[in-house]
């Protein structure tokens, strides 16, 4: 039977791929934009934005076929049609999702990209030169994001090995988590570490945004309006509650008292580590992700990061990189045939050899990652340099990197 | 003639000038001001670590007065800035040599 387009499938991921837009900007930007001193408010913000729109474009020049395009030896994909060209004339329909048109599947692809770049941006705030963030991007993307996107999704030797990744535990938030660590190893560590919030309400409506838009990253990921997609969805906001909760337990045993940026976190981290394991999981499982992660995370923050001593601003690797690594497990262990018919399922469903492949996904993509992010920020530093001058550091990086201020009361 | 610097808590500025109007007493310069009495601020906690925030703002406001009304004045701001909780702020007085009206040119008492 040929694959005929579907306008129900094709109308929920036209509006899936508009929510994980959202979820770059605003949300990824005010969730970060909220966290950190008032004087670099504006910068933060602005790195979500300007990491949309590179992204956005080198995407279609050449990003998707790199990732998803015709597969050289499990490691990258083919430049076929670069600039896009001719797949919006022709109007075929995905390889991948075959009820929706290529197109449709290449931005909703874009929009994963765009995010896992911003997310890793929320890790070098408050020191990190503008410009340097500019170089940055392009080639994170492309030798970073581009070939692990390739390996687990577009065909690649993990993808191969049958990784299980729904939504993009591995791609997204273990990748990120880990380049962002990498980074902060080299821009070093802020004059002033602290974290206190200049205005958590703007991290209240980023958090929203996140959540709403989660739907879109991991229902969306069904890749149709099927009932995988009520799944996901389902999951997903289970792990986001559970995560939340559990974090504001965390907070009222080690501190005394529950917090608003403490259930944020929690919500975020159920969210995160829920996405590699959205479209095989139940919600017994969800529940067990969503209080793991949450408590997991909690700890990597406030205990591992003072203890290691690295300035990871805001918790990209403690939250993100430690979700990504949890729930890909997670995957190989709860994954069920019963929710999924496309898989065997992991460890529970009798499938243990699933968890293995897991295991090495986290560690090579986890190695690649960290060791390419690390060179890449040391070529930068030695040309462009990683740091802003100390005196723009502490007068704040809006009114010196961009001659604006964010709050202008008077 | 006196100067009263009061620090009041922000939220009862609106209390304090009310019930200031209802007196007479008219005239007033407002800041707003950061500082720490004796306790030294409060505590946050933000992802599991605790800072201590040690100036809390606050709002300050200074009257010129007569010396014969300075006792009903500061009367009437303890009586509407109170709470009787930790942070309700001081109240410092202190003498002043002349006040000049601009417009005027007036001097002394009558320049207030």
């Amino acid at each position: 039977m040929d694959p005929i387009l579907n306008s129900g499938d094709t109308a929920w991921m036209l509006i899936s791929t508009a929510l994980v837009i959202l979820m770059t900007i605003p949300g990824v930007a005010l969730f970060y934009g909220g966290l950190i001193r008032r004087e670099n408010v504006l910068n933060t913000l602005f790195l979500s934005f300007i990491t949309f729109s590179i992204v956005s474009i080198l995407w279609f020049i050449y990003g998707y076929d790199l990732a998803f395009g015709a597969d050289i030896w499990g490691v990258l994909g083919t430049l076929t049609n670069p600039f896009f060209n001719g797949v919006l004339e022709s109007g075929t329909l995905s390889s991948y999702a075959p009820t929706i048109p290529e197109g449709l599947y290449a931005v909703f692809q874009m929009t994963f990209a765009t995010i896992t770049v911003a997310l890793i941006s929320g890790a070098i705030v408050e020191r990190m030169k503008f410009s340097a963030w500019l170089a940055f991007v392009p080639i994170w993307l492309t030798l970073v994001y581009l070939p692990i996107a390739h390996w687990v999704w577009g065909g690649g030797w993990l993808f191969q090995m049958g990784v299980l990744d729904f939504a993009g535990g591995i791609v997204v938030h273990l990748s990120s988590g880990v380049a962002a660590l990498a980074l902060v190893i080299l821009v070093g560590i802020r004059k002033n570490a602290k974290l206190l919030p200049h205005h958590l309400g703007y991290s209240v409506i980023g958090t929203g945004l996140l959540w709403f838009g989660w739907f879109g990253f991991n229902a969306g990921s069904a890749l149709g309006a099927t009932n995988l997609a009520v799944s996901a969805m389902i999951v997903t906001n289970t792990s986001a509650a559970m995560g939340m909760l559990a974090w504001v337990l965390m907070d009222k045993l080690n501190t005394g008292k529950p917090t608003l940026l403490g259930a944020l976190s929690g919500a975020v981290a159920g969210l995160a580590t829920i996405t590699p394991a959205a479209g095989y999981v139940n919600v017994t499982a969800a529940l067990i992700i969503g209080f793991v992660s949450s408590v997991i995370c909690y700890y990597a923050v406030s205990h591992l990061k003072p203890l290691l001593g690295y300035d990871d601003a805001l918790d990209v690797f403690g939250i993100h990189g430690m979700s990504g690594i949890i729930g890909t497990l997670a995957a190989g262990i709860f994954a069920t045939p019963l929710i999924n018919s496309a898989i065997k399922g992991g460890l529970i469903a009798g499938n243990p050899s699933q968890l293995g492949i897991q295991l090495l996904a986290v560690v090579v993509v986890g190695l690649y990652s960290f060791v390419v992010t690390y060179l890449i920020g040391k070529v930068i530093d030695k040309t462009i340099g990683l740091r802003v001058e100390e005196d723009h550091e502490v007068q704040g990086l809006d009114l010196n990197l961009h001659e604006e201020s964010g709050y202008r009361l008077s | 003639m006196k100067k009263i610097i009061t620090i009041i808590r922000p939220d009862k500025l609106e209390d304090v000038k009310q019930a200031l109007e209802d007196i007479g007493c008219l005239g007033m310069t407002v800041k707003e001001v950061k500082g720490r009495g004796i306790q030294l601020g409060i505590t946050e906690s933000y992802r599991g670590k605790d800072y201590k925030v040690d100036l809390l703002p606050k709002t300050q406001v200074e009257i010129v007065a007569k010396a014969e009304d300075v006792d009903g004045i500061i009367d009437t701001i303890v009586k509407s800035a109170q709470t009787g909780c930790i942070g309700d702020g001081k109240i410092f007085i202190s003498p002043v040599e002349d006040v000049v009206r601009i417009r005027t040119g007036e001097r002394g008492k009558d320049a207030i």
